[in-house]
């Protein structure tokens, strides 16, 4: 057994047909496996014959004989191999050899008498003759054997031993047949057909047909039987024929289809009076018959068809000649197919293929074109004014605009595009103008929106049509930015209507968003959140669904690119539910990003995810309200390690900075970086503490040290600490100064976590509460019962602060403590009491206090950062200008400012204000719109 | 006093040459001036405190009621422009000169009278904006003050425009009044209260651009005349 290597040349089995031979030979004593194989889909011919030297298990690529695309039509074929030729046979009688010049050394047909039921046929060298052993069930079994050009057969009679040859002999075509990689070395294959005697002349089979009788010609190896030369109008007299049978098809008058032979016939035809020696070499006279042949039949039956019909009429008698003429042009070239072979490509002529269309071009085609534009623009405008039409019709004639460019655009683009865009722009300014003149404004735009929503309809009602919807979409969407871009500024309209597409369906997005989040709100305002998830999901699906079309549909164009962006910048600027944009976005990454967030994703997920995020973030004007709350929320995860995953952290920043700049990220980064050193910073604190011992203050303490100017601004109360912490402070505090000097530790108790014992008569829990619960709790160590004002006192605390955290541990979900009167809410009149009889399942619990709501002081925040940041701008730009004019100034201070947010016109006026007071500016005294620097 | 004795050439000589009599009457106008100027002082210090050099707050009602003007009246504060008087309630005596000179008034009748003319100098085009802005800036009565509370802007803008811009100056109080954004109005929005009584058509607004560079505060405004018109 022997394994043959998968073929590197082998063409896609689905899209070929292929078959293939093996045999021996002895000149470089090989066995060999020879597969002819080529696509033939479509008219298209692609051969591609390799094989392989078996024992050396290497393909090589041979030239294709002219006559493989033949071999699919005929049922059986058989190769083998001979002195470094690969012979092959087909069984309605061809016999080639193969070599680096195909040479097809005869056509013959088989007189056998069951006509071509033939069931087997192997084809091979027998006692060094070319033999075809055409087997047929229950039949006789052929044996044909080939001396020089001679052809000698015998017919064995049947008989069972002789049946079981033939069951062998079809086992190893089977064996050929499904050829895959392995191999079967044979070598029974000639030994039972050598014992057949070649008898000649005996029990030879005349052909029955004068058709049929084998024709030979003249390879230069064989000896010559001379061939009767045809004289053009007898060979002609053959072809036409052929060519009326063609005609009469088409024409669907009764006429059987075209057999093998009749094909086999009409093509050796055209070969041999293509091969005769000159002046009998009719090839130039037959190129040109190819060509009268069609015009003939045009001029004859096509134009006098199409000419008697109008309007729809006369588009379908078009798109079915149409189809005539390329049927015509198949089969014709085809038969006709040696020309193409030499005589056409030794003298650079039109191929047949081209001839044949070239004929319908300028026949038809050219008389016709504009009356079937005209008919077409027409029914398009049919269909504009709402009535009926068949679009697959229309499809069809368009396509023959295509089609006949052979490749190139230029007619569809010159007799059909132009016209139509004329026709369009005219349709619809005459349609714009109208409305104008009769509707209001508004009613306008609606008309303009209905419009714009039918020839969507219009699109999704052809896809339905078609089965390949989005594609067809987007081709449509293709072919409309093809028509358009023809015209000078007829993008601009095109991308205008994109536009208010992609807002329109970007607003539905708010306003569903919009209604979920208040219907929520009329139920339960516990999941408020998912909804703004949704919807910043929903949108980068609309993005990323538009921005597709811009790059395929649009070529990527400019004006597309900021159309979309325009859009999206009005919807992604709206906000959803009295939270702006910037919020939800910021959220949607904490979701992403932090432990347990909503959002169960992979890594590669996630990254994509916060990619595209980042990318939304561009239509966002309200950047630095961005940065705001996503570094408020980034200091909850990395405070209360809620973060899931450093590297996604530290991959979305650097995201944002290739976007926004390295001042848009750099407090962000520099969280992240406080982060790291505050770990080491806690493990050298650490180490303090066990090498002096004197100083531990007896409970745990971890402090994360942080840099003021990246983290968001916190309120740091005066807690009154309990005792026991007020020792911790202190001993970090010395600790501190050991390492730095000059550096002013701020105590910000509202973000620390305490771990505590609570000592309850059924068992101890340890609560996790925060600084603020903990003190509180604390205070109960040294006092039963304690009122509202006394814990106020004692804590040095505001009433807001107070309130909610006494809430937190009297009226939620753990009783901590006991309150007077048992009510829901804390008043300033309430007594607490320590319940020792508190308990739970859990030996650890979490007392949440619920964050006091953050957005307004966020957005006070940002107020703030952007009164300096204008300031600056507009000292930045009257410092260079000296002397400058109000809208110059507030243009530039916009764009100045318009990569972190969109400063309000009004805020700018305020800004000059302030500036005139605080004398960096003054008004020109002649000019009150011109503004002048004071240095 | 060498006046004296060149006054006496001149008088001499027969033959009177234009020149002389032009000194002539410019000793005599000199002579009168001189009479003028002690008047004027002699008036400065009945006002003015026991050897101060200037009048102080009581001292401006006592003369008030001489002239028999109310002390907010803006006659005062016209006085007080041709003085260009610096400090709100005081009137030096440089100032008093400058000013009782300038209106050719040495008693208290003659300025009396001559407040009248002074009226009718300060509604002149040429002078009402300088006015305008003096009086803004006599306003301001601390060091390095910039600004003035929304109550004396409601007064002032009544003293000085009411009589002539009614409709706008009640307009704009009663704005100011009930409008929180603003605590205190600067030089620069003062004087754009005035551009607006005189450039912009009241009360249909018609031709106000709020893309000028109009003070937010009469952006502001005008947003609310709008409103509150529907």
């Amino acid at each position: 057994m022997v394994k043959v290597p998968k073929s590197p040349l082998a063409l896609k089995s689905k899209e070929s047909f292929s078959m293939h031979g093996f045999g021996y030979d002895s000149s470089s004593d090989d066995y060999k496996v020879v597969t002819l194989s080529h696509y033939d889909t479509d008219n298209e011919h692609r051969p591609n014959d390799t094989f392989v030297d078996v024992k050396r298990g290497v393909w090589k690529r041979v030239d294709s004989s002219p006559y493989d695309h033949l071999a699919p039509q005929l049922p059986h074929w058989d190769m083998s191999f001979s002195g470094g030729f690969c012979e092959w046979g087909l069984s309605i009688g061809w016999l080639v050899t193969e070599n680096r010049v195909p040479r097809l050394l005869l056509l013959l047909s088989i007189p056998a008498p069951g006509g071509f039921d033939v069931q087997m046929f192997v084809f091979n060298k027998l006692g060094g003759c070319l033999c075809l052993i055409n087997a047929r069930e229950n039949g006789p079994m052929d044996v044909w054997t080939m001396k020089e050009s001679d052809i000698d057969i015998t017919t064995l009679s049947q008989s069972g031993g002789k049946n079981r040859k033939s069951r062998k002999c079809r086992g190893a075509i089977r064996k050929y047949e499904d050829l895959s990689g392995v191999f079967e070395k044979s070598i029974r294959r000639i030994k039972g057909k050598k014992r057949l005697r070649e008898s000649e002349g005996k029990e030879e089979k005349k052909p029955r047909d004068s058709h049929l009788t084998p024709i030979r010609f003249p390879p230069q190896k064989m000896t010559m039987n001379q061939r009767n030369t045809i004289d053009l109008d007898q060979g002609w007299d053959f072809m036409q024929k052929g060519i009326t049978k063609l005609k009469n098809i088409l024409e669907g008058l009764p006429e059987p289809q075209f057999s093998s032979e009749d094909y086999m016939m009409l093509y050796t035809t055209i070969y041999n009076m293509c091969t005769q020696k000159p002046p009998h070499d009719y090839s130039q006279q037959l190129y040109d018959k190819y060509r009268e042949s069609f015009e003939e039949y045009i001029q004859s039956t096509v134009l006098p068809a199409l000419r008697e019909k109008h309007d729809e009429f006369m588009l379908r008698e078009l798109v079915k000649r149409w189809l005539n003429h390329k049927i015509m042009v198949r089969w014709l070239s085809r038969f006709f197919h040696y020309l193409d072979r030499y005589f056409i490509a030794r003298r650079s002529l039109p191929a047949l293929k081209e001839v044949g269309l070239t004929c319908f071009r300028d026949l038809v085609y050219q008389e016709l074109n504009g009356k079937v534009r005209d008919a077409v623009i027409s029914l398009i405008d049919q269909e504009r004014e709402g009535e009926q039409i068949d679009r697959a019709l229309l499809k069809n004639v368009l396509d023959i605009f295509v089609e006949i460019g052979m490749g190139q655009m230029d007619y569809y683009e010159n007799d059909f595009e132009a016209a139509m865009l004329k026709d369009t722009a005219a349709y619809y300014s005459r349609k714009a103008s109208n409305w104008i003149l009769d509707d209001s404004c508004p009613d306008y735009m609606m008309k303009a929106e209905e419009c714009l929503k039918r020839e969507k309809d219009r699109v999704a009602h052809y896809l339905h049509s078609s089965s390949e919807t989005k594609l067809l979409e987007v081709e449509d969407l293709s072919r409309m930015y093809r028509l358009f871009s023809k015209i000078p500024r007829g993008l601009e309209p095109v991308a205008n209507i994109f536009k208010q597409h992609v807002t329109a369906e970007g607003t539905a997005l708010v306003k569903q968003a919009e209604d979920a989040a208040s219907n929520k709100k009329a139920e339960k305002k516990d999941i408020v959140g998912l909804q703004e998830q949704v919807f910043v999901r929903k949108v980068i699906e609309l993005h990323d669904k538009f921005m597709a079309y811009v790059n395929d549909c649009f070529l990527n164009h400019t004006l597309f690119h900021k159309a979309l962006k325009e859009a999206f910048e009005v919807f992604c600027n709206k906000g959803v539910a009295g939270s702006s944009s910037a919020e939800l976005l910021a959220t949607f990454c904490d979701n992403i990003l932090k432990k347990g967030g909503s959002e169960k994703l992979s890594d590669e997920a996630i990254e994509e995810t916060l990619e595209k995020v980042v990318k939304l973030l561009a239509y966002i004007s309200d950047k630095d309200l961005f940065a705001e709350f996503y570094r408020k929320k980034l200091a909850r995860r990395l405070l209360f390690d809620k973060s899931a995953n450093d590297e996604h952290e530290r991959s979305i920043l650097t995201k944002l900075k290739q976007q926004c700049g390295g001042q848009f990220t750099s407090k962000m980064e520099g969280m992240v970086t406080d982060l790291t050193l505050a770990r080491e910073n806690q493990t050298s604190f650490e180490e303090y503490l066990s090498n002096n011992p004197n100083a531990n203050p007896g409970i745990d303490l971890t402090v994360t040290v942080l840099t003021t100017g990246f983290w968001p601004s916190y309120k740091s109360f005066d807690l009154n600490l309990p005792a026991e912490m007020v020792k911790c402070v202190e001993v970090f505090r010395e600790f501190y100064q050991t390492k730095t000097k000059h550096r002013k530790l701020t105590w910000i108790y509202s973000l620390g976590t305490c771990n505590i014992n609570g000592k309850f008569e059924p068992k101890t829990i340890e609560l996790i509460v925060t600084t603020y619960q903990a003190a509180a709790l604390l205070l109960f160590n040294a006092s039963d019962r304690l009122s509202y004002q006394e814990i106020m006192a004692q804590l040095n605390l505001s009433d807001d602060d107070v309130v909610r955290l006494l809430h937190s541990l009297s009226c939620a979900k753990y009783k901590i403590l006991n309150k007077e009167p048992s009510t829901k809410t804390i008043s300033s009149t309430d007594v607490f009491e320590f319940n020792s009889k508190f308990t739970d399942k859990m030996r650890r619990i979490k007392i949440p206090l619920p964050p006091v709501d953050e957005k307004k002081k966020v957005i006070e925040d940002v107020d703030k950062d952007r009164r300096y940041a204008i300031d600056a701008s507009i000292v930045r730009i009257m410092k260079s200008r000296k002397v400058l004019g109000y809208q110059q100034l507030v243009m530039e201070c916009v764009e100045q400012l318009g990569r972190m947010f969109k400063p309000d016109v009004k805020a700018i006026k305020k800004r000059i204000e302030d500036l005139i007071t605080r004398d960096y500016l003054e008004r020109d005294k002649d000019n009150p719109n011109l503004f002048k620097y004071l240095a | 006093m060498p006046r004296t004795s060149s006054r006496k050439g001149p008088t001499n000589s027969s033959a009177s040459s234009n020149s002389s009599t032009v000194d002539l009457f410019r000793a005599a106008s000199g002579r009168a001036a001189s009479k003028e100027l002690e008047r004027i002082d002699q008036l400065f210090y009945s006002y003015s405190s026991d050897g101060s050099s200037m009048i102080d707050p009581e001292g401006i009602e006592s003369l008030c009621s001489d002239l028999e003007v109310d002390h907010t009246d803006v006659r005062i504060l016209m006085l007080a422009w041709k003085m260009q008087a610096e400090k709100q309630g005081y009137f030096t005596l440089d100032e008093w000169r400058r000013g009782l000179k300038a209106l050719r008034a040495d008693t208290i009748l003659k300025l009396k009278k001559a407040l009248v003319d002074l009226e009718k100098e300060v509604r002149r085009p040429s002078n009402f904006a300088d006015f305008y802005a003096y009086a803004f800036r006599y306003c301001l009565t601390e060091e390095k003050q910039k600004s003035i509370d929304i109550e004396s802007i409601c007064l002032l803008l009544d003293l000085v425009l009411g009589s002539q811009f009614r409709a706008q100056v009640d307009a704009l109080i009663q704005y100011l009044k009930i409008q929180s954004d603003y605590k205190v109005i600067n030089m620069d929005q003062w004087m754009g209260f005035y551009r607006f009584c005189n450039e912009v058509k009241f009360p249909d607004l018609s031709n106000y651009d709020p893309d000028q560079a109009w003070t937010l505060i009469l952006d502001n405004f005008v947003d609310w005349l709008k409103s509150k018109r529907g």
